[in-house]
Parts: structure tokens; C-alpha cells; sequence
């Protein structure tokens, strides 16, 4: 057994990972939620924002994250859109820019009432110039942004007028999976001009350097899946969908908590033998040693 | 000359930058020089293009090992940048019935929409998800308690990857003055003062590399962004 166990091939760690993940996907596990004090106060900052106001929302992401932060994405925006804020979408990552429109027409046109284009929401799309882009659009957006996504000069938007950075913003909040992201926000927008509050989802690999701009300029976060489920938990509990069940588009994040526990208990059991094999072969090396050197 | 002008160049807009940063009064030099890195990272995306382009080619006719990849890559690249480009299926928007070519590139009916939907999305998070393998793979060979540091961090992975997961809530009836050992409660406190001060510390120490690898760079000691010149 230790030998077999010492030799594992790959491919049966890759099988029970597949199953781990595979199972709970099939046979969703019943598991509950207790939200953290950060996503609570995610859930606040939006929430505590009277009707109308004005918030820039950033896809700072691209497929390959979508996993782990769609959930939050759309919950984000759900929430935003249950409040009737004035929603300016933006995009720092090019595929971010598709992602966002996928998501208005998933959530905020199809979840949440009285939005129209111009009137209450309007998408930037994306620019080049990564961190550059936030630099100019906090000062003088029309320079970084002279047209919205489809091409119709800003002057021509209705909600645009009067808005000349993003420093009349009640809040920005940016779904994030890296450079550029939600540091460069906070470092760019949000600390030298507090005024403005933000909300960051980010994956789990970037929340910890997040978690020093914790509270004084992310006013609150949502780290990765588990993130997302529990501002579903929130959200869900206080907007539920007309027959007052939650959305299913609200439950992603709760049912991937499925995969992502057996996966990580997979990770931890593997962890643990191989540890036990390393020590049980260690010994019976220090024996076999032992033994030659009385033999000898 | 192909030296000296783009260490001047860099120089200049390197000192603007620092100056605009602490005078008001100069804040528009700073956001003339962004806006000039802007249009360049724009024009990069051409360069780039260009280079994948010459690079899968060069692969191909010298038929290096692997070159059929580079041919799937090609024929990808020139599929998804024509189908954008002359936006191929897309129905006009609704302002402008009369141009072809007024609606959204990546409308989600149009050839491109479909491909960015259907092809690029699975394929990149299939590619992002399959690293969960091979970390598994990796933490049973290479993850040993094999001395204190490494006994450290196993067990704070073993926290930080148990109490991220719905199983947290195992804890939840531990009574209150024992509330410190609840998994929830032991990782954000591993989160908001183990992991941030030493991200602090490691930033703020980043930060002064930065600087003093900026000043070089500024005098023209470092120069980088010349590649090989």
C-alpha cells in the first residue's frame, strides 16, 4: 500500500479531482451560508446609497476568472439594479467588455425593472492603456472616452451630461482578477479622492493583497466563490425574485460551494497522506539504515 | 541616436509624471503623458498582432516541432480578427437600419459573438480550471511538514482551505469564549492580521524597490524598454 501510495500515478489524483468536482455538480450538496462581516458590508455600501445614485461598475476580468466571479458579478448588479442606481459600465480587460454586456442582458435587463439605455445605464466598454485609463477617467473622462461601446458620442447620452470624470461617483465597484484591477482603483481613484466609496469581488488569489485597503478605501469585498455565495445569501434574503423564491441566477455562487468543498477537502486529504507516506518512508529508511550499520 | 532619443523620451515623461504628481498646476502635463501611453498601448495591440503573426509563421515553414499549433493558432486568429472586423452576420442596429455595419461586432447572434461565446469563454476557463488538477497532483508530491516553516504553512492552509468552504459552519456551535478556534473566525483573523501585515510589509518594501529601480531607470541608467538595442 505505502509503495503503491509512493508511486501514485497523476492520473488518479486527476480522476478523484474530477470526481470530487463532478459529483457535487451533479447532486447538488443542501449547504447553508453565514455571511462575513466583509460581504455584509459590501451589501451595506450599496445598499445604504439612496435610490439613483451614481456608480461606475468595472469588468476588470476575462473567461478564464468568470467561474469564481461571475456569481458576484451578478449579484453585484442585481443589487445595484433593485436600488435603481445610475449604473456606468467600464471594462479595463478587452473580454470584460463582452462579459458586461452579457451580464445586463442576463441581470439587469431581464431582473430588474425601469432601465433603459441612456436614461440609467450606459456602457463605456473598454479602452486601451490599462492603469492609464483609470488615470484619465478620473480627471477628464471624455479624453479617455469619447464615444460610449456602440460608437454614440457621450454629449449624446443623457445621463452623461454633466459628467465630466468620475469623480462626481457615488461608488465604484469593480469585479476584479488582476493588473489592472481593483488596486489600481483604489490607488488611482478612491485614495485621492475619498468622497467616493468602493465594493470590490476579486478572486481568492488576489483578496489577500486586498485586505490592506480594508476599511479605509474598499469599504467592503467579496473573496472569491465563498464571497459571492454569502452577498447571495444577503441579497437573495432581502430582494427575492417574484415568487419570492431567490433568482436562479442568484444561487451560482452557492452551488459551486458545492465542487469547491469537496474539492478542498480532496486537496487536504491528499495533502495528509502524502505526508504520511513521506514519514512512514522516512522511518523504514532510518531502519533499513540501522539495520546495515549493525550489520555492518 | 536609436539610444540616446528614447532614453530622452522616456526621461522627460518619467520627470513630468513625478512633477505632475506634486503639482497641482502641472496635472495636465501628467494627463497628456498618460493619454500618449494610452494610444500606445493601442498601437502595441497592432504590434502584438503583427508578432504573433511572424512568430507562428517562422514556426510553420521551419516546421519546428509543435507547428500545427501554430497553424490552429493562425487560422483562429484570422477566423475571430475578420469575422470582428467586417462584422460578418451582424444585423444593423436598431438607429441605423440602413448601415450594415452598425451593429455590436460581438452581437450574440453574429459568427464572432458566437465564437467568443461558444469557443474562447469554455477554452480559457477549461484552461483555468484545470490548474485545480494539477495543484492537486502537485500538493500530494511537494506539500511536506518537513520543519517548522513548513508545518506553519500547512496548517494554515489547512485552516484557510477547510474555512472557506460551507464545512466552516461545523464550528458554529463551539460556545462563546471558545469563539476564537471557529474556522470562519480563525481565517479572517489569518486574513486581516497575519496575511495584511505581512502584505504590508512586503508592499511598502516593494514600493522603495520600485522607487529606487524608477530613479534608474529616470537617469537613464537602467534602460529596459530598449530590449537588445
Amino acid at each position: 500500500m505505502l509503495q503503491y501510495l509512493s508511486t501514485l500515478d497523476r492520473r488518479v489524483v486527476f480522476l478523484l479531482m474530477g470526481l470530487a468536482v463532478a459529483i457535487p455538480i451533479l447532486f447538488p450538496l443542501p449547504l447553508s451560508y453565514k455571511p462575513s462581516v466583509l460581504a455584509q458590508q459590501a451589501f451595506d455600501a450599496i445598499e445604504t446609497l439612496p435610490p439613483g445614485s451614481n456608480v461606475v461598475f468595472s469588468f476588470d476580468y476575462d473567461p478564464a476568472a468568470s467561474g469564481e466571479l461571475q456569481p458576484m458579478a451578478n449579484a453585484l448588479m442585481y443589487h445595484c439594479g433593485q436600488r435603481k442606481h445610475n449604473l456606468y459600465f467600464m471594462a479595463l480587460w478587452a473580454p470584460g467588455a463582452a462579459i458586461c454586456s452579457d451580464t445586463i442582458d442576463g441581470i439587469l435587463l431581464k431582473r430588474c425593472e425601469g432601465y433603459e439605455y441612456g436614461q440609467n445605464y450606459v456602457e463605456l466598454g473598454y479602452q486601451a492603456g490599462l492603469a492609464g485609463v483609470i488615470k484619465i477617467a478620473v480627471t477628464d473622462l471624455r479624453q479617455q472616452f469619447k464615444t460610449d461601446k456602440y460608437g454614440t458620442p457621450l454629449d449624446q447620452i443623457p445621463m452623461m451630461k454633466g459628467i465630466q470624470n468620475l469623480q462626481p461617483m457615488d461608488l465604484l465597484v469593480s469585479v476584479s482578477a488582476g493588473d489592472p484591477g481593483s488596486k489600481e482603483w483604489v490607488q488611482l481613484f478612491v485614495t485621492p479622492f475619498p468622497a467616493t466609496k468602493m465594493v470590490t469581488g476579486t478572486t481568492g488569489v488576489q483578496s489577500v493583497s486586498l485586505y490592506t485597503y480594508i476599511p479605509n478605501q474598499i469599504d467592503g469585498m467579496l473573496g472569491a466563490i465563498k464571497g459571492a455565495a454569502e452577498y447571495e445569501t444577503i441579497v437573495n434574503a432581502k430582494y427575492p425574485g417574484p415568487d419570492g423564491k431567490p433568482l436562479p441566477e442568484l444561487q451560482e455562487g452557492q452551488r459551486r460551494m458545492g465542487p469547491q468543498l469537496t474539492a478542498h477537502l480532496l486537496m487536504v486529504t491528499l495533502i495528509a497522506v502524502g505526508n504520511v507516506v513521506y514519514f512512514m518512508q522516512r522511518k523504514a529508511s532510518r531502519r533499513s539504515g540501522h539495520a546495515r550499520g549493525a550489520a555492518r | 541616436m536609436k539610444r540616446t532619443v528614447p532614453v530622452i523620451i522616456a526621461s522627460a515623461v518619467g520627470f513630468v509624471l513625478v512633477i505632475a504628481f506634486f503639482i497641482p498646476r502641472t496635472q495636465a502635463w501628467g494627463e497628456t503623458a498618460v493619454l500618449w501611453f494610452n494610444i500606445l498601448a493601442a498601437v502595441a495591440f497592432v504590434l502584438g498582432a503583427g508578432n504573433l503573426i511572424k512568430v507562428q509563421l517562422e514556426s510553420i515553414s521551419a516546421r519546428r516541432p509543435g507547428w500545427g499549433f501554430a497553424l490552429v493558432t493562425l487560422v483562429a486568429f484570422f477566423t475571430m480578427f475578420i469575422a470582428g472586423m467586417l462584422k460578418i452576420g451582424v444585423f444593423p442596429a436598431g438607429q441605423y437600419p440602413e448601415h450594415a455595419w452598425s451593429g455590436k461586432f460581438d452581437s450574440a447572434g453574429a459568427p464572432f459573438g458566437w465564437m467568443y461565446n461558444y469557443i474562447f469563454s469554455p477554452i480559457t476557463a477549461t484552461m483555468f480550471a484545470s490548474l485545480a488538477f494539477y495543484v492537486a497532483s502537485a500538493a500530494f508530491r511537494a506539500f511536506r511538514a518537513k520543519n517548522v516553516e513548513a508545518i506553519l504553512l500547512l496548517g494554515t492552509a489547512f485552516v484557510v482551505l477547510i474555512g472557506n468552504t460551507a464545512m466552516a459552519r461545523l464550528t458554529d456551535p463551539l460556545p462563546e469564549y471558545l469563539a476564537f478556534l471557529r474556522l470562519d473566525v480563525l481565517v479572517a483573523n489569518l486574513m486581516s492580521y497575519v496575511a495584511t501585515g505581512v502584505t504590508r510589509a512586503i508592499t511598502i518594501g516593494v514600493a522603495v524597490g520600485v522607487a529606487a529601480t524608477s530613479l534608474r531607470i529616470l537617469l537613464g541608467i537602467d534602460r529596459p524598454y530598449l530590449g537588445r538595442l
